[in-house]
């Protein structure tokens, strides 16, 4: 019987059904209305302003300047390439580490684990400027080099791009190693033994069989690190020494120095989308679930 | 001796966790192209002593040899032996033919003996044409053929078997115990197998390894556990029974005041248990010869399909409070009486198969 109605108490379950599927929707109202106020109206104005030119009239100005100069392009370089580096750097020491806490027992791994989230727990800025106390001319590293004459002179640490890539590094290195931690710990430790009793040397068995499987997780973390390293402001700024500008430093002196709204908005315009093309193209080779629900 | 096989020669092969002992000076030869079951309940160190073999758990001490060689110091890529994993541990990254030719690959095999060998084992396990496929689009009896496959594709003169069946559903793990021991016939590779399912190990083994608390408790055919077992631990674990505790005074065995004539009369005297199995209990007249006979009153009868389960009290005057299991066969002429809860029954129980444990 297809008649709709026609069964026991059919229709009354369906809409016991629908009233659970409302119910559920319910609960993404709060964040559905946060998300409306403090990021589309905002992003939408953003988009508006960077279409205004210095006369109050609309134009592209603002756009065309970044691509005719230099300092603009010179920006954008920089930006990718200190990013680049620091996820390239934090894939370096993380991925052996997280490798080595997958390894652990559960607890040591916890306790490891804490290690990791303690400095992640820590304000930003006051990371940054231990950097700075610990890495300065006369910061405590070079004092010690110094009374241990390994050095004659002091050594130029921060105010320039090592600087940052040490500081960048050290604050992105837990956004890779959470997502890896929980992709490596879900490879099932009998593959790699597998591959151990089939006849691979370790050193075989982890090339072909346990770093394939962890491939999702470390594309995760390098997504995360790469992405946020773009709109990195705090550690640029003050382990840079004004020496290593990028975007985002960009944005706060065309709005602080120049009072220039159109130029900061285009310029996180520009962001914006980069940052959105890079995340497509990623969620085109990594599913997208396997970034969010492990990362 | 078969070329195809080796003999393992397990000696003294200890291995402790802070105070416990997972493995107690265990000593046992696995004779070559032998199928040996390592039976316990979890926890008795059962896949402790298979770890040690593979080479993934290092004894405190104790020797294994595969053949002649001494293999305990070995790391485990290079003991040479095809394992089967519980869960069944196929790459995931891999289709079904990466995975067979993943150890021919590691081995330097060229492309042609490659595609043949890979071909044969999947053929071995009737899993022909299915090469292309993803690990994720096989069934669970189809991924078990495909870890089977990965190891017995080099021929490996050992294969060990980790509970290799336990995820299966019951008519599909019945079929592949089947399946498994024709293979091992075939190949006659020596096979050391895992599992806690008693029933398991009696179907496919030649000898079964009884193992709890780290200890090798009997060694032996299945017919010679079941009919045989050491002790009560064994007569409980393996089949069902009921355990009636009897006392033997002047090498004579009593039940209650009865006595209960034996396969095999006791040395010593003392307590024992009376190991009864339910199937062996037959509706009994009272003029039975060379037959132990019961009287009591069934509590229980449950219709089971291939058979009856009777629960019956015996007689407290004459044997005390105890219990008993009864099977009869479905199809047993009964005279188209099936006992009902409170019939009085007088059951019998063969001398022959009488034996008590300690």
């Amino acid at each position: 019987m297809a008649t709709v109605g026609a069964h026991l108490n059919e229709e009354a379950l369906k809409r016991l059904d629908r009233q659970e599927r409302f119910n559920l929707f319910g609960l993404t109202l709060p964040y559905l209305g946060l998300v409306s106020i403090l990021i589309i109206i905002p992003i939408g104005w953003l988009f508006y302003m960077s279409f205004i030119g210095r006369d109050g009239t609309l134009s592209f100005e603002n756009y065309t300047r970044m691509l005719d100069s230099k300092a603009y392009i010179r920006i954008f370089i920089t930006t990718f390439k200190i990013s680049f580096l620091t996820t390239l750097i934090c894939a370096l020491i993380g991925y052996p580490l997280t490798y080595f806490m997958s390894q652990l027992p559960k607890k040591w791994a916890g306790i490891c684990m804490i290690g990791v989230l303690i400095p992640f727990w820590t304000s930003l800025l006051v990371r940054t400027y231990a950097w700075l106390v610990l890495l300065q001319k006369k910061g405590l590293l070079n004092n010690l080099l110094l009374d241990f004459q390994i050095i004659a002179e002091p050594i130029k640490f921060v105010h320039n791009t090592s600087g940052t890539l040490i500081g960048m590094a050290h604050i992105m290195l837990p956004f890779l190693i959470l997502p890896l931690y929980a992709n490596m710990r879900s490879i099932d430790k009998d593959c790699v033994r597998a591959a151990a009793s089939l006849g691979a040397t370790p050193s075989r068995a982890f090339w072909t069989v346990f770093f394939p499987l962890s491939i999702p997780g470390l594309l995760a973390g390098l997504l995360i690190v790469f992405v946020l390293c773009l709109g990195f402001y705090v550690t640029p700024a003050v382990l840079g020494g004004g020496r290593v500008i990028m975007a985002a430093m960009k944005i706060s002196s065309n709005i602080e120095l120049y009072f220039s709204w159109g130029a900061a908005s285009a310029l996180g315009v520009v962001l914006l989308v980069v940052t959105m093309a890079i995340l497509f193209i990623a969620s085109r080779l990594v599913s997208i679930d396997q970034i969010s629900t492990r990362g | 001796m078969n070329s195809s096989s080796l003999n393992i020669s397990i000696k003294d092969v200890t291995k402790t966790y802070g105070n416990f002992y997972a493995l107690k000076n265990i000593d046992l030869e696995v004779t070559s192209g032998e199928f040996l079951t390592l039976l316990g309940p979890s926890g008795s160190g059962k896949t402790t002593l298979l770890m040690v073999l593979a080479g993934f758990t290092s004894p405190d001490y104790g020797s294994v040899k595969f053949g002649e060689e001494e293999v305990v110091l070995k790391p485990p890529h290079l003991r040479d032996i095809g394992m089967v994993f519980q869960n069944y541990a196929l790459f995931p990254h891999m289709n079904v033919k990466q995975n067979v030719g993943y150890p021919q690959k590691l081995r330097g095999v060229n492309k042609i003996d490659m595609k043949k060998t890979v071909d044969e084992a999947l053929a071995t396990v009737k899993l022909d044409g299915l090469g292309h496929r993803g690990v994720s689009e096989l069934s669970g009896g189809q991924r078990q053929r495909v870890a089977l496959a990965r190891a017995i594709v080099f021929k490996p003169k050992i294969l060990l078997m980790d509970e290799p069946l336990s995820a299966l559903d019951k008519k599909l793990r019945e079929e592949m115990q089947i399946e498994l021991r024709h293979l091992h016939d075939s190949l006659n590779m020596t096979t050391v197998y895992v599992t806690h399912d008693q029933k398991e190990a009696l179907t496919m083994s030649d000898r079964i390894a009884v193992i709890n608390d780290g200890s090798l408790m009997q060694l032996g055919r299945p017919n010679e556990i079941y009919n045989n077992p050491n002790n009560a631990f064994i007569a409980d674990f393996i089949g069902e029974s009921s355990l009636i505790s009897v006392s033997v005074t002047n090498k004579k065995a009593y039940l209650g005041t009865s006595e209960i004539l034996l396969n095999h009369s006791a040395q010593k005297d003392g307590k024992y248990l009376l190991v009864v199995r339910p199937e062996k209990l037959f509706l009994a007249k009272k003029t039975e010869k060379n037959t132990n006979l019961f009287t009591g009153v069934v509590t229980e009868s449950i219709f089971q399909g291939e058979s009856q389960l009777l629960v019956l009290k015996l007689e407290e005057e004459v044997y005390g409070n105890q219990s008993l299991q009864m099977r009869i066969a479905n199809g047993f002429d009964l005279k188209g009486k099936i006992p009902i809860v409170g019939d009085e029954l007088t059951i019998g129980l063969r001398k022959l198969d009488s034996f008590i444990v300690e």
